[in-house]
């Protein structure tokens, strides 16, 4: 194809675009369309697999057995997040393999968040509270992308989502109504997931080098600051609802703007946890690595099987 | 790695409800028919979402081209005598 060929269907592409159009697998599209897409679904994929591991972590340890199913389910629907968005990425023409080696050699990137420990059972309070709140709040613009395969996943994960985050506040409740010491692990772990949540929503709008391309693809309809904005808007009256302080000091209505004002984010602990060096970054890649090559016989056995079945339907067909 | 080793991608198809169709939710990957469906029923229907569930090798899957949109489907575009309001009738007749 000529150059002006080409950029004659980038014009057309991005007419369909703004029309609000889908675009699906096989239709034609422009390399950094593919290429951007792999990357964030991917991102989007692995940030769900690697968030079962700070969970999973608290599943033997429920301490009910409503809690526990409810926990399971939750880590059972990440699981199911984490694969319907591996397919999407798939219709892109990259497979399954090269997408786990690439989460598996840290070539790709999972969301930061998951890179800080679940030290007691109130992080599992506020991670559903906070953590799944955060990325409903990034997810549901999501529903209306333009890449058919990715915004219908995010339908569906975003319909089975809103269970994780109420599951998460209710055990806060339950904890703030508690004993003193009770009340002191929510607001502990409120401490602590507070601001690695806000940060969770990418940096700010002037050091987010894909916002514009995405903005124009309806990758992102928001910018992280105006989602960032939104979730401080929305969990604030939460935690004052249930007598939780929210751990900034700074933090106060501005009754001009009708939101929230409030105080600075340490950057450098962010960039610090997206470059490797957060709380658990090798704990988690090892737990990963480490299921998926110590899973690797039963993958082979299963296949053998599959094979010889198939093998001894053909010798009884003749 | 070797093909051999890797599972095959299967495409899934559920009715949620008996009177509706089986509709394409999405694709997974596994080792055989059998295991397809299993991971097919976790993966795709953890809320009661369907009751019954096809799966088929992604590969068995013959798909229209839309380069060749034009040809394929711009015949049907001028054909307006299929549909009903082609046809003119007098206004006293209220339905047909």
């Amino acid at each position: 194809m000529s150059e002006e060929q080409i950029k004659n269907l980038e014009t057309q592409f991005e007419a369909r675009i703004a029309r609000d159009e889908k675009i699906e697998p096989k239709d034609w599209m422009p390399e950094k369309y593919r290429k951007t897409h792999i990357r964030q679904m991917s991102q989007h994929a692995h940030s769900e697999i690697v968030g079962m591991l700070p969970e999973g972590n608290w599943i033997t340890r429920a301490p009910s057995l409503r809690r526990k199913v409810a926990l399971l389910a939750k880590v059972q629907d990440e699981a199911g997040h984490g694969l319907y968005l591996y397919s999407a990425c798939e219709t892109l023409g990259v497979s399954r393999e090269e997408l786990y080696e690439q989460l598996h050699s840290g070539k790709a990137k999972y969301s930061s968040i998951f890179n800080y420990p679940t030290v007691t059972w109130a992080d599992m309070g506020a991670v559903g509270w906070l953590v799944d709140g955060a990325a409903i709040i990034n997810q549901v613009p999501l529903c209306n992308t333009s890449y058919g395969p990715y915004a219908r996943a995010m339908v569906r994960v975003c319909k089975e989502e809103s269970f994780h985050q109420r599951q998460g506040y209710e055990i806060m409740i339950k904890l703030t109504n508690g004993t003193p010491e009770q009340k002191e692990l929510a607001q502990d772990a409120l401490n602590r997931w507070w601001w690695p949540s806000l940060m969770m929503l990418g940096p700010t709008d002037a050091e987010s080098i894909h916002t514009e391309q995405s903005m124009k693809w309806k990758l992102k309809r928001k910018s992280n600051d105006d989602l960032r904005q939104q979730f401080i808007d929305q969990t604030v009256p939460q935690a004052e609802l249930i007598g939780l302080t929210i751990p900034d000091a700074d933090l106060k209505w501005n009754e001009e703007r009708q939101s929230y004002d409030f105080g600075e984010i340490n950057w450098d602990e962010f960039w610090q946890v997206v470059k490797g060096h957060g709380p658990m970054n090798k704990e988690r890649m090892k737990a990963r690595v480490g299921a998926w090559e110590e899973g690797e016989w039963v993958r082979d056995a299963a296949m053998a099987y599959a094979q010889k079945k198939q093998e001894r339907k053909q010798k009884q067909a003749i | 790695m070797s093909d051999k080793k890797n599972w095959p991608l299967w495409e899934v198809f559920v009715r949620s409800k008996n009177g509706l169709e089986h509709r394409h939710c999405g694709s997974l990957h596994a080792a055989d028919e059998d295991m397809a469906l299993e991971n097919a029923r976790d993966v795709y229907t953890r809320r009661s979402e369907g009751v019954s569930i096809w799966v088929v090798e992604s590969k068995n899957i013959t798909a229209s081209n839309p380069e060749n949109n034009g040809e394929m489907f711009e015949p049907a575009h001028d054909k307006v005598y299929r549909h009903p309001t082609f046809y003119d009738l007098p206004d006293e007749v209220k339905h047909m």
